[in-house]
């Protein structure tokens, strides 16, 4: 009798850190849809205090703030052009990592393409000037023999 | 001769443009808040915490917000500035202390001196977000109509003092 109190004891036991840790590892009451929304609009805006990391990526206090201020937003209904509109009015289009599309940065967005589209160009024009000259001078006779004889793999090429 | 010009010519365009980037500071984000009302707040003082103040408590003189914390190494560098600064009695320096525990905040001051009219108590950093905050210590300029006219990122130093913000609320006081 007494032997299987305590394994009944021992069992409980068993189950108490079980127990315990599903309680502190329980989820936040949140919907996986508002959760989804929060990360990306965190991936969306740049930490000020690292700059090269996204709100989602950085620990610093402000981005923890940050975090903390999209979350409630969502909470608040508040949609995602809001939440983003209330980050560029404090800290400017700087926070936001795909900068708009304004006066002032269409060098950055047209920049890369136009030099892709210049270089584009320049292997054209360069290639086919080149291939007018090669067609434009066949060779003299004695360049073709020496061609001949080198082709040939003959010795005097060789030490030419 | 048109061989090197080209190269030379992409060369100097390089140079200039990289030269440009090495004079600028990636630090130092523009704010949007310049030039716009200063964002409303009322918060608890740091001496006397059953008293608030507000934005509008404020209105028709010009002053100084300076967001400052015990935690903030910058600050320690920027104090004395401000301690010289408060004691010419130019304008008002509101503290705004910044995610710090109030003891901390308290001793510093007492520690260090207080240039400071007022400091409120920004124990989340709520306010902090609204007026931008991402580095401090920093400094706003508000005018009499509560506009914001200017903001340092960073310690102010003396030059900074003589230079930008000593004209600009000389400026501001007599308009």
């Amino acid at each position: 009798m007494k032997t299987r109190w305590r394994l009944l004891t021992a069992l409980a036991l068993l189950w108490l850190p079980a127990a315990l840790s599903a309680q502190t590892a329980q989820p936040l009451p949140e919907d996986p849809v508002a959760n989804k929304r929060a990360v990306h609009l965190a991936e969306e805006l740049r930490c000020l205090v690292c700059q090269n990391q996204t709100i989602a990526d950085s620990s610093a206090e402000l981005a923890v703030d940050l975090r903390r201020q999209i979350r409630e937003q969502i909470a608040q209904g508040r949609d995602d052009a809001q939440i983003i509109d209330f980050m560029v009015e404090r800290y400017g289009d700087f926070v936001r990592y795909r900068p708009p599309v304004k006066a002032t940065t269409l060098l950055l967005w047209l920049g890369p393409p136009l030099v892709l589209l210049a270089g584009f160009a320049f292997l054209f024009f360069y290639l086919r000037s080149r291939r007018q000259r090669v067609e434009q001078q066949p060779l003299s006779d004695s360049e073709r023999r020496e061609a001949q004889a080198l082709l040939a793999g003959d010795a005097e090429g060789d030490r030419r | 001769m048109n061989r090197y010009l080209i190269p030379l010519g992409i060369f100097a365009v390089l140079v200039v443009f990289l030269g440009i980037g090495l004079g600028l500071n990636p630090r130092e984000v523009p704010s949007p808040l310049i030039g716009k009302p200063a964002p409303v707040f009322r918060l608890a003082q740091l001496h006397e915490s059953g008293k608030a103040l507000g934005k509008e408590d404020l209105l028709g003189q010009v002053w100084l917000l300076n967001v400052w914390a015990s935690w903030c190494v910058s600050c320690r560098e920027e104090h004395p500035v401000l301690i010289e600064f408060a004691k010419r009695n130019v304008v008002p320096v509101y503290g705004l202390n910044y995610k710090d525990q109030r003891d901390d905040a308290l001793a510093w001051l007492k520690q260090f001196g207080d240039p400071y009219a007022a400091s409120i108590v920004d124990r989340d950093g709520r306010v902090g977000i609204d007026y931008g905050v991402y580095g401090v210590p920093e400094t706003f300029v508000i005018d009499k109509a509560g506009v914001i006219r200017y903001k340092q990122i960073g310690p102010l130093t003396p030059e900074a003092l003589k230079n930008k913000i000593l004209p600009l609320v000389q400026q501001l006081k007599q308009s």
